[in-house]
């Protein structure tokens, strides 16, 4: 009864991901004869690409960024609302609500919010006096990833919020109850009982997130008008190998630049575990 | 003392953030562009549909409307007929087919089905499913596959042996004991998996933009991004094109608030 789901992931995930591997050795632009060059791809991406460098501190940078706040704000508000009741439960609902809508939607919303001239954010700064923190926050190199990152823990934190408190909601009440006769203070009690026990949540979060942050390619299209920013400042792996793929022709090249993308990905998941994991572990 | 002004703090800053952005774009809607860019925070001057018409007008709004319709019920409904078959495979055969099924769908978990967007653009090219919905909606099914499994599957282990292990001794076959025993049970999950599915699909961009150039073919979010480059300069139709986009996922989610925080962390709760 899975022969129907089979076929369909291995004709187009699993064989398509084998046959990606064997494009990362060509030079080809999808239409002439493609071209065997060995792993010529890999070693012209490692020493004689600017962009990919600054493309993988981009990534690095976006991501950890994006895990560290989104993780953090998620835990706080879940902390702070854990309790249901009508108020709780409103404002869960209200901060849950970006993650509904499209990243294209989202984008645009902030895409006006950042505009130098008539954004509301800028509006608000020179409204309390702070002008010098106006900005042309996406059309800049130095602040245009960071303000894009900040839109994309704005869109989801929500979403890991609710994770969370599924999972504080099981930390058993007497853990809390011993706690407080001992006289610990509401900042023991977190990290004494809260953090460790909400461990196991914490690390689905954080991988959840990462393998959404490394998804903030619609965010980037749509905020940076389908470039990657100002001078590449907000290229991260999915839009460069798009861009590859289509404005350069290069299918192999964009097929060698995946392969470092998934390893990317694994590296950053697989520290996460041994920086919080271990210890935690069943 | 110090919690509870910190909460209060905290608490009020995020909702000001989603809330003061919500308005602008729906009040930004019924307004000209100088109101929105002036007053963004006001009441419009004339509550009229002027942007709402014009939008309608000028562009192909309504057709990728109705194609992001077609594609996503098309892509869930499928999706959720076969990942349930192969959930009920998973969770029923403890032999090594099972388990082989439930590691390919965890690599898939795992691994996201963009890293194979060189090779993926390059087959569908020649298979001619470029600017196909129906292209569209296998590469659709085949990526929320994984996660739908992942969810569903953890549902059919709940339904306790005994149910199964007696319509086995009356006989019933596999495709019997699934449509009338497993189904039916796993209502609730399959209603949360059909929410994280809708949104998904309807709110995708990346299959689009890689598989869709025609302009009739264009689904809402790839038309939109299309809007970003025509309509730069004016924000109240950036905003109308955002409303129009957003208020069947709006109207879903007010109604069936529980459903749609269920359906969508289901994929990481249930972990």
């Amino acid at each position: 009864m899975g022969a129907p789901a089979l076929l369909l992931f291995l004709s187009f995930y699993l064989y398509p991901a084998l046959q990606n591997l064997q494009f990362a050795t060509r030079r080809w632009d999808g239409i002439s004869e493609p071209e065997n060059v060995g792993f010529r791809n890999f070693t012209n991406l490692l020493t004689n690409d600017d962009l990919f460098y600054k493309t993988l501190g981009n990534n690095i940078e976006f991501t950890f960024l994006v895990v560290v706040f989104q993780t953090a704000l998620a835990l706080l508000f879940a902390v702070y609302l854990v309790k249901n009741t009508k108020t709780t439960i409103a404002l869960r609902t209200l901060y849950f609500f970006p993650t509904i809508l499209s990243s294209v939607s989202v984008g645009m919303i902030w895409l006006f919010l950042y505009d130098p001239n008539f954004g509301a954010l800028n509006l608000f700064f020179n409204g309390i006096g702070l002008p010098s923190f106006a900005l042309n926050w996406l059309g800049s190199e130095s602040s245009a990833l960071y303000a894009i990152a900040f839109t994309q823990v704005w869109f989801h934190t929500g979403q890991m919020m609710v994770v969370y408190i599924a999972g504080l909601q099981q930390i058993p009440k007497e853990l809390y109850e011993a706690a407080e006769v001992d006289g610990a203070s509401r900042w023991k009690q977190f990290t004494k009982v809260t953090w460790p026990m909400a461990m196991p949540t914490t690390l689905v979060v954080m991988a959840y997130t990462t393998i959404q942050s490394f998804r903030a390619f619609d965010l980037i299209m749509v905020m940076t008008a389908s470039t990657a920013g100002p001078n590449n400042s907000t290229s991260i792996f999915s839009t460069l190998v798009y861009f590859t793929l289509f404005n350069e022709l290069r299918l192999g090249y964009a097929a060698a630049q995946t392969i470092f993308m998934v390893l990317t990905l694994i590296l950053i998941t697989w520290l996460q575990r041994i920086a919080f994991g271990k210890r935690y572990e069943k | 003392m110090i919690f509870k002004s910190t909460r209060i703090f905290a608490l009020i800053t995020f909702a000001a953030l989603i809330l003061v952005p919500s308005l602008i774009v729906v009040l930004g809607s019924f307004k000209t562009d100088a109101e929105v860019y002036n007053k963004p925070l006001s009441l419009p001057e004339n509550w009229n549909l002027d942007n709402y018409r014009r939008l309608l007008s000028e562009s192909d709004l309504e057709v990728s409307f109705r194609n992001s319709v077609l594609v996503t019920l098309a892509s869930v409904i499928l999706t959720l007929i076969l990942a349930s078959m192969a959930s009920f495979a998973i969770a029923r055969m403890i032999t090594i087919s099972g388990k082989v099924l439930a590691t390919l769908f965890a690599f898939g978990l795992a691994i996201p089905a963009q890293i194979n967007l060189v090779p993926i653009y390059y087959i569908f090219r020649d298979l001619g499913l470029t600017n196909s919905f129906f292209g569209l909606i296998l590469i659709n099914v085949t990526t929320t596959l994984p996660i739908s499994i992942f969810i569903l599957a953890a549902f059919f282990r709940e339904i306790s042996k005994e149910m199964y292990e007696a319509s086995e001794v009356d006989g019933a076959s596999p495709l019997r004991i699934y449509r009338s025993i497993a189904l039916p049970l796993s209502r609730p999950a399959m209603g949360a998996t059909a929410i994280f599915l809708f949104v998904i699909n309807w709110n995708d961009l990346l299959w689009p933009l890689l598989l869709i150039q025609q302009s009739e073919k264009k689904t809402l979010p790839l038309a939109m991004l299309a809007y970003r480059g025509e309509y730069f300069v004016s924000f109240s139709m950036l905003f109308t094109a955002v409303m129009v986009a957003s208020l069947p996922m709006v109207i879903m989610y007010l109604l069936m608030q529980r459903s749609f925080i269920a359906g969508l962390t289901a994929g990481a709760v249930k972990g």
